[in-house]
């Protein structure tokens, strides 16, 4: 990829990775409760933004840079694995179940969703 | 706009840390293309890496203020950016897609599984730091 495309895989993630804390933040602060439901937001809508992209075949570097840069970098793993252990420590098993269960069922059903819109 | 609410300098530390964890991420996966119907290597890796990184600095912050640079910048930013639940759940549609609904299984619950234990680990090593590696940012 070029210099130019690796450039702005940096700049889409940083404005990804602000965009993730700001919904994160503002769906926590409007529907409050213990379940994350800001992240698990944000997850699904990537996973149909991701299915899109993926559906439209979109390819080479602007590949690269929408889908690995931005919707890539927008949800994350990491911090979904540690809310449901946060959840599990306080002894809302089944909150941490849930919150496992569905992304990974809704995520690859919001994949699908955006691969057959995409495709269209 | 409700953007108003978060700080500048917080986003900012945000920016930084995901411009750090894109790069890594995207890197690696352009530089070790996984092939159609083969174990998403790439994506695995930075996934169980951040979440062992996340489970550190999670411990190490425990007791850091809430006004501190150093969550966003190192949980939110690098951690959350260099992992990713979008392609992770692609990758499962496209192994699932090509028929390889054995591999797909196995590599979402893998991932799962060995993220919660990446995490683990690295709250364990944390807390497990010798005294004269006590530092904090």
């Amino acid at each position: 990829m070029s210099a130019l495309g690796w450039i702005a895989v940096g700049l889409l993630g940083g404005l990804a990775a602000g965009a993730r804390f700001v919904v994160d933040h503002e769906i926590g602060a409007r529907f409050g409760g213990r379940f994350p439901l800001g992240i698990l937001a944000v997850n699904l809508s990537g996973a149909l933004a991701l299915g899109l992209v993926a559906g439209a075949a979109l390819d080479g570097d602007s590949l690269v840079i929408v889908a690995g840069g931005g919707i890539g970098s927008f949800t994350t793993f990491s911090t979904w694995i540690l809310d449901s252990r946060r959840l599990a420590e306080a002894d809302l098993v089944r909150l941490a179940a849930l919150n496992i269960g569905l992304s990974v069922v809704a995520g690859f059903a919001a994949v699908a969703l955006g691969h057959w819109l995409g495709s269209a | 706009m409700s953007i108003r609410r978060h700080p500048g300098r917080k986003l900012a530390a945000i920016y930084a840390g995901g411009v750090v964890g894109a790069l890594i991420r995207v890197g690696l996966a352009e530089a070790f293309p996984p092939a159609a119907g083969a174990w998403p290597w790439p994506t695995f890796a930075v996934n169980l890496a951040g979440a062992l990184l996340l489970g550190y600095f999670f411990a190490l912050l425990r007791d850091h203020p809430e006004e501190s640079l150093a969550h966003p910048l190192l949980g939110t930013g690098i951690c959350g950016t260099l992992t990713t639940f979008s392609t992770m759940q692609l990758e499962l549609y496209e192994l699932v897609d090509g028929g390889d609904l054995g591999l797909a299984a196995l590599y979402c619950a893998a991932t799962i599984a060995a993220g919660f234990a990446f995490l683990r680990l690295g709250v364990q090593l944390e807390e497990r730091r010798p005294r004269w590696a006590r530092w904090a940012p």
